[in-house]
């Protein structure tokens, strides 16, 4: 029995996921679990399991192909023959069967003119349509199918025969791949195809001189999230101001111990993480998810941390941060940042955040307005450390201050309690002092 | 070119071979003075005297069986079983001995002997004068099943069927009797057994059919023509043998088939013919082989409303077609 592989769901907002690399080809022999393929998804690559043992007997999606979530992949038969599968296959019969009984809902389906956006038979082929693809050339993949659901008929395929190859506006503008062989054409056309699917922005023109960067996955990754994430949820915005004099004197005693012992450097992050953390217990609507019809408390308090590289941001997940010392964070910050920086961030790395707490101040900035990583209910960014005068204890001082800068789902939260939170933040920062053990 | 019916068409056929062969003959219940109870034989005792035209008591049976008698010795029987829903007595005879005699004698004996039935419904025929019965021969090697559905196919094939050498069941449904009229050479001419016939060209959708549901078939197309559905219409003719390459050119044209007959479904001709298409069209396929037929119910009802939902019509057709082609 040959069993259907499909783009796995690598994480919860992933959609789909650009194969990299085969790591097995029709015929090799696979046990359970190895993997597959390499698979770039949003932000991180990942492997895909072979879901049984067996032997590969297709690759149905080519290296360089952008696949969705739950789409075919390559088959595997399976091992073992059917005496093995009956209870398996018998459990997949049941809804089949079920749906088989309600087969009025599908005609009325097709008779809604809103089908037109179905492309759920886009790939499913019939044998005239393969066969006269194959004869002929054909890559489906850029066929518009005219058939029920998308489907690509046989009369669509024999217009193209008797109109003519499909333009190939890829070769054009990369000439110098022209000499590559015919193989190599199909990934290059799919490569080419969700660019040309996103139209560019109205009103924009590109002037002599100007250069056109290409977007990269991540960065149309990172564009789309800010603007789900805008779009999405109301953002409000509010900022404290703490004095963290006693934090910074508190770390100059200990950091070049701290990083003796440690070997790693001790930074202010970790303790705002920790005060943040602690305030979360205090106020669970703040680690909480916007559900539609209700509001998702979290249990888990999973900090996303941003960690910048040359041109994208990734938002790691230091899970179960209530559970870790100063130390702790310090270390697991540590291993993201530098997992991010080396590209070896796994799936499990980037999934599960609940809170996410950005380091603004890392790059000298004092004030900023983040976006919420949606779904989450707010995001907080920690500035710079700034030396100012102040009023302090009726007296003028120079004291070390930063700004606190939350933005927050105001769908979930409102002003007040965003403002206790920020306070309670602020209080955890202030009480620390050269003497405070860690 | 003279317009006839289809049922004049059987007449004139049986009319010119009997003239032409004066060994040729026709026997039945009411065949002879009466002229068949459908008028199919009428004028024929008149010509050719009571000694050609015989009528028989009524034991389909002894039809079937001194037809099978008297081709075995050189004469060229035509049979007429008065509705094709009382050939079950005569099974037995057609099916272990006429279809068996080439084979059982080593080819010393053979039936050149024609077995006439009018068969379907939408007449208010009810239970014993409605059904369908072609599927139950078309399993049986031996014999050769025809069922025209045009006044030309008639008088081509009944000719056809008469100059064979084997048993031929000539299916004749009632219902086109009177209802399908066309245009006939009075001249001689055949049609030959095992040959199907494009009736439409079209580029959308391939229908398969026979006798009266061919023309809601034809009917259907015309209707889907005006909605920009091309439909390809081949008409079998004859269900035993099946015409496999004109089935597999028909289906290679669309690439999606619809086969509609009014027998029923299960272990209906339909089923034949889309076996030979999956397996020997299989990659000019576009679509998953469908067919219309009639309900796998026991019976014809007598009811008219009952009857009407039972028999198929254009426009089940043409739903059927039209969904093919929107696949």
């Amino acid at each position: 029995m040959a069993t259907d592989v499909t783009m796995p769901q690598l994480g919860e907002s992933v959609t789909e996921g650009t194969i990299t690399k085969w790591l097995k080809k029709p015929g090799d022999s696979v046990s359970k679990y190895e993997p597959l393929c390499e698979v770039a998804t949003d932000k991180v690559n990942a492997e895909v399991p072979a879901t049984v043992s067996g032997t590969v007997t297709e690759l149905i999606a080519e290296e360089g192909a952008t696949i969705e979530v739950g789409q075919l992949i390559c088959r595997i038969e399976e091992e073992g023959g059917a005496a093995q599968d009956n209870g398996e296959t018998k459990k997949e019969e049941a809804p089949a069967a079920q749906a088989d009984t309600e087969p009025s809902e599908t005609p009325k389906k097709a008779d809604q003119p809103a089908e037109q956006g179905d492309t759920s038979m886009k790939r499913r082929y019939s044998p005239a349509v393969l066969r006269l693809a194959q004869e002929n050339n054909i890559d489906l993949e850029q066929v518009q199918g005219t058939g029920k659901g998308g489907r690509i008929t046989r009369k669509d395929i024999l217009r193209i025969i008797e109109e003519g190859p499909l333009p190939a506006p890829v070769e054009k503008a990369q000439p110098a791949k022209e000499e590559k062989p015919a193989a190599a054409a199909p990934a290059q056309e799919k490569a080419a195809q969700p660019a040309a699917q996103k139209p560019a922005a109205p009103g924009v023109s590109v002037e002599p001189g100007d250069e056109e960067v290409p977007v990269s996955t991540v960065r149309r990754t990172i564009a789309q999230r800010m603007v789900t994430s805008k779009h999405e949820a109301p953002h409000a915005w509010t900022m404290v101001q703490a004095d963290v004099t006693g934090l910074v004197q508190l770390r100059k005693k200990i950091k070049d111990d701290f990083k003796q012992r440690e070997g790693i450097s001790l930074t202010y992050l970790p303790f705002f993480i920790k005060a943040v953390v602690d305030s979360l217990k205090e106020f669970p609507y703040l680690n909480s998810v916007w559900g539609g019809d209700k509001i998702i408390l979290k249990k888990r308090i999973n900090i996303s941390i941003a960690v910048a590289t040359e041109d994208a941001l990734y938002v790691p997940v230091i899970h179960d941060a209530d559970e870790k010392s100063i130390l702790g964070l310090a270390k697991a910050i540590h291993n993201l940042a530098e997992k991010t920086r080396a590209g070896k961030l796994t799936m499990e790395d980037l999934q599960g955040g609940t809170f996410t707490v950005n380091n603004t101040g890392s790059f000298g900035s004092i004030a900023s307005q983040p976006i919420i990583n949606y779904p989450q209910a707010a995001i907080i960014s920690m500035e710079s450390i700034v030396k100012q005068p102040v009023i302090h204890q009726d007296m003028i001082a120079v004291r070390d201050l930063v700004n606190l800068c939350l933005s927050l789902d105001h769908r979930i939260l409102d002003g007040l309690m965003a403002g206790r939170f920020l306070q309670r933040v602020k209080e955890r920062l202030e009480a620390y002092g050269p003497d405070t053990q860690i | 070119m003279p317009v006839m019916s289809y049922i004049d068409a059987v007449t004139q056929a049986l009319r010119e071979e009997m003239q032409r062969d004066e060994k040729v003959f026709v026997l039945g219940e009411d065949v002879g003075v009466r002229g068949g109870v459908f008028r199919a034989t009428n004028g024929l005792i008149e010509e050719f005297g009571e000694q050609r035209v015989l009528d028989t008591p009524l034991t389909e049976s002894a039809i079937a069986g001194v037809a099978v008698g008297a081709s075995c010795y050189g004469m060229r029987p035509v049979a007429e079983i008065q509705f094709a829903d009382f050939i079950m007595p005569a099974v037995n005879q057609i099916v272990s001995e006429a279809a068996k005699m080439r084979y059982r004698s080593n080819n010393a004996w053979h039936c050149p002997m024609v077995v006439r039935a009018p068969y379907g419904g939408g007449v208010h025929g009810a239970l014993y004068h409605s059904q369908s019965v072609e599927a139950m021969f078309t399993c049986v090697p031996g014999l050769k099943v025809v069922t025209p559905s045009t006044p030309y196919d008639v008088k081509g094939l009944l000719k056809s069927a008469i100059r064979d050498e084997d048993p031929v069941l000539f299916f004749e449904h009632k219902r086109c009797y009177r209802l399908i009229k066309g245009e006939v050479p009075n001249e001689d001419y055949t049609v030959p057994i095992g040959k199907a016939e494009v009736k439409r060209e079209g580029t959308d959708v391939t229908v398969i059919s026979y006798g009266l549901t061919l023309h809601f078939a034809l009917k259907a197309a015309e209707q889907l023509e005006k909605e920009g559905i091309s439909v390809h219409v081949l008409d079998l003719r004859t269900l035993l043998p099946l015409d496999k390459e004109a089935i597999l050119e028909a289906a290679s044209k669309t690439g999606k088939v619809l086969i509609v007959h009014e027998d029923n479904l299960t272990g209906g001709v339909g089923g034949e013919v889309s076996a030979i298409i999956a397996q020997e069209a299989f990659f000019e396929l576009d679509a998953p082989i469908r067919r219309l037929a009639g309900p796998d119910v026991p019976a014809m009802p007598y009811s008219p409303p009952l009857e009407k939902e039972f028999m198929l019509n254009p426009e089940k057709v043409a739903n059927a077609i039209r969904e093919l082609a929107e696949f």
